[in-house]
């Protein structure tokens, strides 16, 4: 996935967190990345209409950002899930997180056809927790 | 949240190996399903060169299932096994209509595989990191399975071209 993606995907969070704009520093936390960092990647996709910025209050996603937005965020889902429930991995929050950067949303569709997900996915994501409501982690012999 | 391709700890190359080994697995046990489960009237008209294309997928994606699992081994890890990945395969499988359909999940799969392994050896080239396994090594097994999926693309599209 790439960082505009993450970009995307994280606005799309912090705005249903937030029930509104997603601010510069909920972002930057949520990113892990500095509020000027955030700043001049907001600009960026301001200027290519994936989001719309007001000063002071923040960012919201244009109808074409909100479309991508739901493809990352489902993208991310995969990748979660396949982690919980095909590798077994405890952890899958923090790995799926390390791991986003690397996966290709092609490689996630592959990866999608072993997996359980439902139809609403990703209306069903969790923003606080950062997973589905539906996911149930397996255990058994973990693959690390 | 992880901004960037970078792949910095054994943990993380182990777990990207793992991925990579279920791709393959998913290949391996999807080519078959394909041969399985199309209707006896596709079956035989599926010609030579599908049913050998097919089963030398199978075979290569085996092969390089136990190049990824060498290095885990020596990074000390396991992979999840050719069998449960066939059993969550099964679960969810729906059969192309016909053979063009086989043939495009097949281009699907060798294209995606070659993504990954690109993404992956990416990520390692930008990262400095030592790990527990030869680094060289690492990289020279995913450059030369890389090409192998490039072939791949390449037989699966020549097959396509050929058929339209």
């Amino acid at each position: 996935m790439n960082t505009a993606d993450q970009y995307l995907k994280a606005v799309y969070l912090a705005q249903r967190i937030e029930d509104g704009p997603a601010s510069t520093g909920t972002l930057a936390d949520m990113l892990e990345v500095s509020p000027a960092s955030v700043n001049e990647m907001v600009g960026k996709l301001e200027e290519r209409g994936l989001v719309e910025h007001e000063k002071y209050k923040g960012a919201t996603l244009t109808d074409e950002g909100l479309e991508r937005a739901h493809n990352a965020l489902q993208t991310y889902c995969i990748i979660e899930r396949f982690l919980a429930n095909v590798l077994e991995v405890e952890r899958f929050r923090e790995e799926a997180r390390a791991l986003e950067s690397v996966i290709d949303d092609t490689v996630a569709e592959r990866l999608d056809t072993i997996i359980d997900r439902r139809a609403e996915c990703p209306d069903c994501f969790d923003a606080d927790a950062d997973c589905c409501e539906y996911l149930e982690l397996e255990v058994g012999n973990q693959a690390d | 949240m992880s901004l960037g391709q970078r792949v910095s700890s054994d943990h993380q190359l182990t777990r990207l190996l793992q991925i990579g080994v279920v791709l393959e697995e998913v290949v391996e046990s999807r080519a078959a399903h394909h041969l399985e489960s199309l209707p006896a009237a596709e079956r035989e008209a599926i010609d030579e060169e599908v049913r050998e294309l097919l089963a030398e997928a199978a075979d290569e994606s085996a092969d390089h299932r136990e190049r990824l699992e060498a290095l885990i081994d020596e990074l000390d890890a396991e992979t999840v096994s050719y069998e449960d990945i066939n059993q969550l395969v099964d679960a969810r499988y729906g059969a192309p209509e016909d053979t063009d359909g086989v043939l495009y999940d097949q281009l699907c799969n060798e294209e995606t595989a070659y993504k990954f392994y690109d993404d992956l050896i990416e990520a390692i080239e930008a990262s400095d990191g030592e790990f527990a396994v030869d680094r060289d090594r690492v990289l020279e097994t995913l450059r030369a399975i890389r090409e192998e999926e490039k072939e791949g693309v390449e037989d699966v599209t020549d097959v396509m071209e050929r058929r339209a």
